[in-house]
């Protein structure tokens, strides 16, 4: 037993080594845990956020000036004033997602109460805003004409307060910044275990250690700490710069508990990198194989669009990925501060598909030794 | 005499080593000129600064009269110049056959259909491969590769013929049979100027003019005999000993081949009737040995007939076809570890971890052989002497000689004090001063520590030392007995003969070469017409292109994978992405429990949007449910609502919402405004049709383009953009990087293809598969997820074209200056997956993007399809409205292959 330890030990160092002595990987490994977590969390946002405005005033009257003055950042950019014959050329190239048209005389039918309309042109193609920037822009307009015409006479009946637990502000960029973080685990995880096998294999020295007295288990093993390792360093490293610090997000949760769930969840991914690669032959295979495998983990997980939207079947599926799970735990602890009671279904499901990829891998291991394609 | 060559001050160097320093020569023509020395003294890279294939650093060097310094020199020279690397097939394509390997040279020199298929069968006749032409490469034997490469090599029929190491690793027959072919072929073209890197003296003796190199200098020059005279010695060999400077001198001394003393009776190593299949093919067939304890035993037989597979049948890395491997008197078990610790085992290639040093290495092995602790420095210490590793012990493995590392891979195997040595080809690319003390490494763990050994080699005087040999070829022993007792029984009058003789018993493949008719079709052969080395030449793109497709079309496992995957994977995103919420789990804590306030909850239970889970009772359960993500949010009733309605006194219904996903929490929020919005319009409009009044003003809200607000409108277009980038990129990423990784980018160095040529050749199928990717996403999105195409069709088709060729160009691109596939598949992924989900319009239009974000989204090509796969599916455009994006992506389609046209390396450095 303590033999085995110090193999795995000896051959994960070996790991380290060869890492190491790759400066471009070095390199995409600072940058994906740095420059391109910030980039995503800053830019990369979803929901109505600096949304492009069009208004088309036919009025221009006080209340339209309002109305357009009224459309403000977080959620809209300025708005440009086009002309009506515009309306469709722009929309077409996607220059607006939401065009607002006010009818020539609206301010002064209003007032005498003759009906009048303004138009809401939304591009329901942008998926991602549409329908609750549109609520938002109506919400906007019915503000401003009730303050317009200091309409107090007839108040609401019930007035509404929201409040969002968790994260007072709905401030998105906190949860882009983990999410970009999880996928970024991901992609290292998969890609770093599973092209240093396909590699050692393409150069034999794999062949090397399967003569030696090694077993596989110990040199998959080695793998899956040295690479989880590097992985789990450069993700805490990242959640206390880049998403704590430079992106001052205010993590609620614990974070050493996250780090420990981060843990579970590289084994389980490192050892599905180890799977991928030993049903690849070759490194463009691999490619191909680890691409297709990761855009549905990134994709699927819950980390950009809500997972109980998807079609049950689909849920289901989803359920036997881990990155499912992990997405799940990294929201339940950083931003709900939820504890092991609350996340322990997920982390025993991370780790449970960890060992069935790592098993699956362990049975192949040798036999694929024998089938690399150069 | 003629000049071929001409080279002055050439000097060049490695990070920190000097390959070449400060040479100058001049190489006669018309004639063959050998280049001997030992491993890492420069020769490769001297040939590589002839043959216009590495980028000269310092120094002169002019060929037929031209300084290859200049581009347009060498592009005047090359077609007249074949080069031919080191290694085994370095520059074949293993998973063609030999008739496409040859072929693929001959469209690279623009030779036409006619011109190729009667050379190639010239060619293919003369080396006696014709019978082999379906074969593929891989599957040839050592000297057969090297027979194909020399083929390639003369397709073009070049004026300079420079072969770097060509016999290495190859049996003795096919070795005498490759020089008699360029003997024949020197005869048929006169005037050819052949330069020869080699590690055979006996080679070298034969050749007219030598060139003795050493530590980057050469130590002289002239005919074999001038050397010999000069020096004063008879043979090569001990010339060239005599000619390296005293202090290398010291040390070598003539091998001594104790005998065995004690023959003990002892069997280390037995094989019975061990048999290997590889499907139809049997590697090795029914061979059996026995090898006594502390002998050495050698097998001695060409690349490729079975030697590595018996080997690795001994270690258990292969399991046994049929028959019986015992080592020790165990049968030899893949999961016996006890045994492992008492083998040793070097393999062929050099297979220790490159990217580690010396000592790394060792301390690794020491360490997994579970050396005590203690002892390991000590050990490593006297490896490193005993094999002659100090001055390079922390050096990057990488960077060795060939010898060097040879050297340390046996210190390797033997690190642990095994009891037995398996080494397979272990002197293989060993110069022989090298292998002369290698071998008096072994000799001494064999003779002193009763080391059993058990080696493979293609050498006949190494062969000459073991104390017993087996003769090899294809599969099955030959013969089997002492060296000597093997010439006795041939009547040879050495080994090599003996050797031969065998061989020539056995009516094989090898015999067709020596066909002597073959000459008949030299005689008749015509002087070629020289194409014209034009700028640019579709016909050599062609070549690669043709290349390329045949190389995928052998990998039956990519294609699945490129052209399932985007099916698959639309399916699953189709599906699976989406904005369309429904269902938005939520309970109520009703503090008031009137009428009023169950006809105010009434809506929200009524909508689609919402499904009720059981009611709260306090804040604890609702904070616990909405922690577990229970619940996306929760209503809260204030008690009196009822009262407070009835006395307008506006109550306050309170919302509580999870936030943690932003998205979800704003879409929630939107769909209980527009509930409670209208609940008081109804209000409202119940109270105003009792006054008799209308409702003022409303905004009209129109969904343009996709009116039924349904994502699949505009996830699955957008799925488009997004698997036509990762696929047909990644597809790409490996493409020239993989080249590079595996030595046929010297055929780019060396042959007259330009970058433009190459790169448009290795794209062109990659976008073949793209748009057959294309085409199987558009069926899918108007068949399966019945989105049809409103705008204009053609405007679609030839987005997908144009973004395909971008997509290909960028992968191409990454993999034009990485240096390792990880890296170029690293790359590739990571940018193209955030650039395409969050910075093209997928999710966000771009409009709405943060400058930042924008630099991304124009920098790639993704969001410029996204507008035209949106706007032909979904908002019923044309060519007209969305001009601008073809125009961009025609740009970065020529922004990325200038790009990459001046990043990728035309010479090796």
């Amino acid at each position: 037993m303590k033999r085995n330890l110090v193999n795995i030990f000896q051959l994960g160092i070996k790991e380290l080594f060869s890492l190491l002595y790759d400066p471009v990987m070095l390199f995409l490994i600072v940058y994906m845990f740095s420059l391109a977590v910030f980039e995503e969390a800053e830019n990369a946002v979803t929901g109505v956020v600096n949304a492009a405005v069009a208004i088309v005033d036919e009025d221009r009257s006080q209340l339209s000036r309002r109305i357009g003055d009224a459309l403000l950042p977080p959620h809209f950019q300025a708005p440009d004033e086009i002309m009506i014959d515009d309306i469709d050329t722009s929309m077409e190239a996607a220059r607006y997602a939401f065009v607002v048209d006010i009818p020539p005389g609206f301010q002064a039918d209003l007032m005498a109460g003759r009906p009048t309309r303004i138009q809401l042109n939304v591009d329901a193609t942008a998926m991602g805003m549409a329908a609750t920037g549109a609520g938002y822009i109506q919400h906007i307009i019915a503000q401003e004409m009730r303050t317009f015409l200091k309409d107090d006479h007839a108040p609401a009946e019930v007035s509404i307060v929201t409040r969002a637990k968790f994260n007072p502000n709905m401030e998105a960029k906190g949860f882009q910044g983990a999410m970009a973080l999880t996928n970024n685990i991901t992609l290292m995880a998969i890609l770093l275990t599973g092209a240093a096998l396909v590699r050692e294999r393409e150069h034999g020295t794999i062949e090397h250690l399967l003569v030696m007295p090694l077993r596989p288990i110990e040199i998959m093993l080695a793998k899956v700490w040295a690479n989880g390792l590097v992985v789990v360093l450069a993700a805490s490293l990242s959640l206390y710069l880049v998403v704590k610090g430079a992106l001052g997000t205010v993590i609620i949760g614990s974070t050493p508990l996250y780090l420990f769930v981060t843990v579970i969840y590289l084994f389980s991914v490192t050892s599905l990198g180890i799977y991928l690669a030993t049903l690849a032959r070759s490194m463009p295979q691999f490619g191909l194989l680890a691409m297709i495998v990761f855009v549905i983990m990134m994709l699927l997980s819950g980390a950009h669009t809500p997972l109980d939207s998807m079609p049950f079947e689909l849920q289901m599926i989803m359920q036997l990925v881990p990155s499912t799970h992990f997405v799940n735990m990294a929201k339940a602890i950083l931003f709900r501060d939820a504890g092991l009671d609350v996340i322990w279904p997920d982390l025993f499901a991370t780790a449970v598909i960890g060992a069935v990829f790592f098993i699956a891998a362990l049975l192949r291991f040798r036999k694929t030794v024998t089938l690399t394609q150069v | 005499m003629k000049t071929i060559a001409r080279i002055n001050a050439l000097s060049h160097h490695y990070k920190n080593s000097v390959a070449l320093d400060g040479i100058d020569m001049e190489i006669p023509a018309g004639c063959m000129v050998g280049l001997i020395g030992p491993d890492g003294v420069g020769k490769s890279s001297l040939l590589a600064l002839i043959s216009g294939v590495r980028k000269i650093q310092q120094g002169v060097v002019q060929v037929f009269g031209r300084d290859m310094n200049r581009s347009l020199n060498r592009m005047a020279v090359g077609p007249h110049i074949a080069y031919m690397p080191q290694g085994l097939g370095r520059n074949l394509y293993m998973t063609l056959s030999v008739f496409e390997n040859v072929d693929f040279f001959g469209r690279l020199f623009g030779h036409n259909k006619e011109q190729r298929a009667w050379r190639i069968r010239e060619l293919l006749d003369s080396t006696g491969l014709a019978a082999f032409a379906n074969r593929p490469a891989g599957k040839l034997s050592g000297g057969m590769k090297q027979k194909l490469g020399l083929c390639c090599a003369l397709i073009h029929d070049p004026d300079l013929l420079i072969l770097d190491e060509p016999t290495t690793g190859v049996d003795p027959l096919s070795r005498r049979q490759f020089w008699e072919l360029i003997e024949r072929i020197r005869t048929r073209r006169e005037g050819m100027s052949v330069i020869v890197a080699t590690a055979y003296m006996d080679e070298a003796e034969r050749f007219d003019w030598l060139i003795a190199m050493d530590d980057g200098k050469v130590l002289a020059t002239g005919s074999p005999t001038e050397l010999k005279s000069s020096t004063g010695t008879p043979s090569l060999e001990s010339a060239f000993i005599e000619l390296l400077p005293p202090e290398k001198r010291h040390g070598h001394q003539s091998l001594l081949i104790p005998p065995r003393l004690s023959r003990e009776a002892e069997v280390a190593i037995e094989a019975n009737e061990l048999t290997r299949r590889f499907g139809e093919f049997v590697a090795v067939d029914q061979v059996s040995f026995r090898i006594e304890r502390g002998e050495i035993f050698g097998f001695l037989g060409s690349n490729g007939c079975g030697k590595t597979t018996t080997m690795k049948m001994l270690t258990g890395l292969l399991p046994i076809s049929s028959g019986e491997a015992r080592l020790f008197g165990k049968s030899a078990n893949a999961t016996d570890i006890d045994l492992r610790r008492r083998v040793g085992y070097m393999t062929q290639a050099f297979s220790l971890y490159s990217e580690l040093t010396v000592r790394q290495n060792l301390v690794l092995h020491a360490r997994i052989f579970q050396l005590p602790g203690s002892q390991i420095a000590a050990r490593v210490i006297e490896m490193v002497e005993r094999f002659g590793l100090e001055d390079v012990i922390d050096e990057l493995t990488e960077r060795l000689p060939l010898g060097v590392r040879q050297r340390l891979s046996l210190a390797v195997a033997v690190i642990h004090d095994p009891e037995m040595l398996i080494l397979d080809e272990p002197t293989s690319g060993v110069d022989p001063v090298a292998r002369d003390q290698f071998w008096q490494l072994l000799l001494q763990l064999s003779r002193e520590d009763g080391v059993t050994i058990f080696i493979s080699t293609h050498f006949m005087n190494e062969a000459e030392r073991c104390d017993r040999i087996s003769l090899m070829h294809a599969g099955r022993v030959l013969a089997q007995d002492t060296p000597a007792e093997l010439v006795r029984t041939r009547e040879a009058a050495n080994l090599e003969e003996a050797f031969i003789a065998y061989l020539e018993d056995t009516a094989t493949d090898v015999m067709e070469a020596t066909d002597k008719d073959s000459d008949r079709s030299v005689q008749t052969a015509p002087t070629q017409t020289r194409p014209r080395s034009a700028r640019f030449d579709p016909r050599r793109g062609w070549a690669y292109a043709r290349r390329e497709s045949l190389e995928i079309a052998r990998d039956p496992i990519r294609i699945a994978f490129a052209i399932l995957g985007p099916i698959i994977l639309m399916i699953a995103f189709g599906y699976g992405i989406t904005f369309d919420v429904e269902d938005i789990s939520y309970a109520v804590l009703d503090r008031d429990q009137s009428p009023e306030s169950r006809n105010y909850l009434e809506n929200f239970a009524g909508s689609r949007y919402f499904e009720q889970r059981a009611p709260l009772y306090n804040y604890a359960d609702m904070d616990a449910q909405l922690r577990k993500a229970q619940l996306s949010f929760a209503i809260e009733i204030p008690s009196g609502f009822a009262k407070d309605i009835k006395r307008g006194r506006q109550p306050e219904v309170g919302i509580w919402l999870d936030g943690t996903v932003p998205f979800s929490a704003e879409t929630a929020r939107g769909y209980i405004l527009g509930v409670h919005q209208s609940y008081l319009e109804q209000r409202l409009r119940t109270a105003s049709d009792k006054a008799g009044q209308t409702v003022p003003a409303n905004v009209e809200t129109r969904f343009r383009y996709n009116q039924d607000f349904k994502s699949v409108y505009s996830i699955v277009p957008g799925t488009i953009m997004l698997l036509l980038i990762w696929i047909p990129a990644m597809m790409t990423a490996a493409g020239v990087v993989r080249e590079k990784e595996l030595g046929s980018i010297t055929n780019f160095y060396a042959t007259p293809v330009s970058g433009l040529e190459f790169l448009l050749g290795k794209q062109t199928p990659y976008v073949v598969i793209g748009l057959i990717n294309f085409a199987s996403l558009v069926l899918l999105t108007v068949y399966l997820f019945q989105v049809p195409i409103k705008g204009s069709v053609a405007a679609l088709l030839v987005g997908g074209l144009l973004y395909v060729i971008a997509t290909t160009g960028l992968g191409l691109l990454m993999s034009s200056f990485m240096k390792t596939q990880i890296a170029a598949i690293f790359g590739t992924a990571i940018i193209t997956t955030v650039p395409a989900v969050n910075f093209a319009g997928f999710f966000t239009p771009v409009a709405s993007l943060t400058p930042g974000a924008q630099v991304f989204a124009r920098i790639f090509p993704s969001s410029y399809f996204q507008q035209i796969s949106l706007g032909t599916f979904t908002k019923s455009l044309g060519f007209e409205v969305l001009i601008s994006n073809f125009f961009m992506l025609t740009l970065l389609i020529g922004v990325y292959l200038l790009l990459g046209l001046t990043l990728l390396k035309t010479q090796e450095r």
